[in-house]
């Protein structure tokens, strides 16, 4: 189970979480939905600590991410999650097979290397994949990547996987097959999973529950079936994707990266 | 009027009071970035392949150009000193001297490290950079090492292989571009040019010249790393890092040759 309390985070003067709370069951698929910019990926870096929020608490299995201070502990805690970035984040030294195992000669070491190829084999018939071991990352298309980047999430067989926007960028047959995947993934290796989205299709068909993020909180948790006949107006104009309604897209919150300094 | 000015003035502290507090706070983050470098090392296993891959390519890529360089230098020094020695004496004397000790003391590990800051040093603030903004960085961290141990460590113990055996090569390069123009220019013959060398130089020049090599390559490796791993905003940002990597290395390299320098006059090994 994976709970998180009044989690808040600003960048400079920018509060992008502004106390969220969620529950997600052991066992299920919650689907974060939200707009672009309002904090979707912020929050699932905060679960696995790549991003430390300066309030609130987030609990898995009894371990506060948000209260661990030295590195060993926090990779602990990391062990159990796969987490699928929303650019894929391969590493483009590697090949698509030293991609997929990577994350077993740090996390699972009673492994012999002599059977690394065979495993990543294994993974990537997972989602679909073979005759791709020996690409590289650049070599391949935005789906086969997208498609690399889960297998390599799921290669240590972690107990929770973290997807930020697994289907966005590819077409709506890809996307219908990565949801497949992630459905699949769910039945037969019974992880519990946080999926950021606004693939409202996807989101239905991979989702337990659904939650709605809208400036830096949680407007409401539901069943899809629930929010699919939702009458809150925020909820309706979002999944109906309506320009006119009560969310304002402002110029603003399409600000460009902060200046590098 | 007077408002106007306090305003400015006020503006002004600000900036640069805004710019002191970014350079103490990077400054802290380099250390931090020692520090976890150290710690990891005691602590996790080397990842003695990403060594031997680095050491590869910072070796095979700065070699030619280094050792260009540095046969060039030797030229031009036995050249100044050879033309100059004749015009005080009317002949050319102690040119291998000259040449050797200049080199091996001085030029070589700093020519070297020079180039090596704006080729590799270069190469690993644009890949770290890279690997920052497309969050193969992170990636590290969910897949349980860490930028620390996976890229930082390998880089920097490379470097402490690799620069020393580049700086020799250098020495020897120096020496031999030395040789060329006394040769072929003041018509010195390669017995005289050895016996001015060997003479006159102990093992303590060489290693004057030797010892500094470490450090310059903790400066350098750690700088780009650092620059790299501390990339933000894109394409643009990793541009920023890649010069900056450059040129603090450089400045940093022939700063701190002063200080060692002094270091090493102090202890007599000079
Ligand atoms: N490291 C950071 N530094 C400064 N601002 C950031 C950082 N990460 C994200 N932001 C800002 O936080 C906001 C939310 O980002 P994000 O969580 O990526 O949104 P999304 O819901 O699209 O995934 C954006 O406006 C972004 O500019
Ligand atoms: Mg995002």
């Amino acid at each position: 189970m994976i709970e998180a309390q009044g989690v808040k985070k600003s960048f400079g003067k920018h509060h992008i979480l502004r106390g969220v709370d969620l529950i997600v069951e052991t066992g299920e698929t919650l689907v974060i939905i939200g707009g672009s910019g309002c904090g979707k990926s912020t929050f699932l870096k905060s679960v696995i600590g790549l991003i430390r929020p300066q309030e609130g608490s987030i609990t898995v299995d009894g371990v506060d991410i948000t209260r661990l201070s030295d590195e060993a502990s926090i990779a602990q805690y990391r062990k159990n999650f796969g987490y699928l970035f929303q650019e894929g984040a391969l590493f483009d030294s590697l090949t698509v097979w030293e991609n997929v195992i990577f994350g077993l000669r740090y996390l699972a070491d009673d492994i012999p290397s002599s059977r690394y190829r065979k495993i990543a084999k294994e993974k990537l018939a997972l989602v679909g994949l073979k005759d791709v071991e020996d690409f590289m990352p650049s070599e391949l298309s935005g789906g086969m990547k997208k498609r690399v980047a889960l297998a390599r999430a799921i290669a240590a067989e972690p107990s929770y996987i973290l997807y930020d926007e697994p289907t966005t960028g590819l077409d709506p047959i890809m996307s219908d097959v990565i949801s497949d995947l992630i459905l699949d993934l769910q039945k037969k290796l019974k992880v519990t999973s946080i999926a950021v989205t606004h693939d409202m299709k996807s989101a239905y068909k991979i989702a337990s529950r659904i939650a709605m993020l809208h400036e830096g909180r949680v407007l409401g948790v539901a069943h899809p079936e629930v929010i699919r006949v939702s009458t809150n107006p925020y909820i309706r104009q979002f999944v109906d994707g309506l320009s006119q309604g009560p969310i304002q897209m402002k110029l603003k919150d399409y600000e460009p990266e902060p200046e590098p300094r | 009027m007077i408002k106007h000015l306090i305003d400015l003035f006020d503006s002004l502290l600000g900036a640069i009071g805004g710019h002191v507090l970014e350079i103490i706070e990077g400054m802290g983050q380099f250390a931090f970035l020692i520090r976890s470098t150290v710690q990891w090392l005691l602590r996790a296993r080397v990842e003695w392949g990403q060594v031997l891959r680095q050491m590869l390519f910072i070796g095979a890529q700065s070699m030619p150009v280094t050792t260009m360089t540095t046969f060039f230098t030797g030229m031009v020094l036995a050249l100044q000193s050879g033309s100059s020695s004749k015009h005080f004496f009317n002949e050319p004397l102690f040119i291998g001297t000259v040449v050797s000790f200049s080199m091996v003391m001085e030029l070589s590990p700093v020519m070297t490290s020079l180039v090596v800051s704006g080729r590799a040093g270069a190469a690993i603030a644009a890949e770290l950079g890279t690997m920052k903004v497309t969050e193969q960085v992170d990636a590290l961290y969910t897949l349980g090492t860490n930028p620390i141990r996976y890229l930082v460590i390998p880089r920097v113990l490379a470097f402490l292989f690799v620069l020393p055996v580049l700086i020799v090569v250098s020495d020897f390069s120096g020496v031999l571009g030395g040789w060329v123009v006394a040769n072929a220019k003041f018509r010195i013959s390669p017995n005289v040019y050895w016996h001015d060398i060997v003479d006159n130089m102990e093992i303590k020049h060489f290693f004057h010249g030797f010892l500094k090599t470490f450090v310059f390559a903790f400066i350098i490796s750690f700088i780009s790393c650092y620059k790299g791993i501390s990339t933000r905003g894109g394409a643009q940002g990793v541009g920023k890092s890649t010069t900056e990597a450059v040129v603090y290395s450089m400045v940093c390299v022939l700063v701190t040759d002063y200080f060692v320098t002094a270091i090493l006059v102090a202890l007599g090994i000079t």
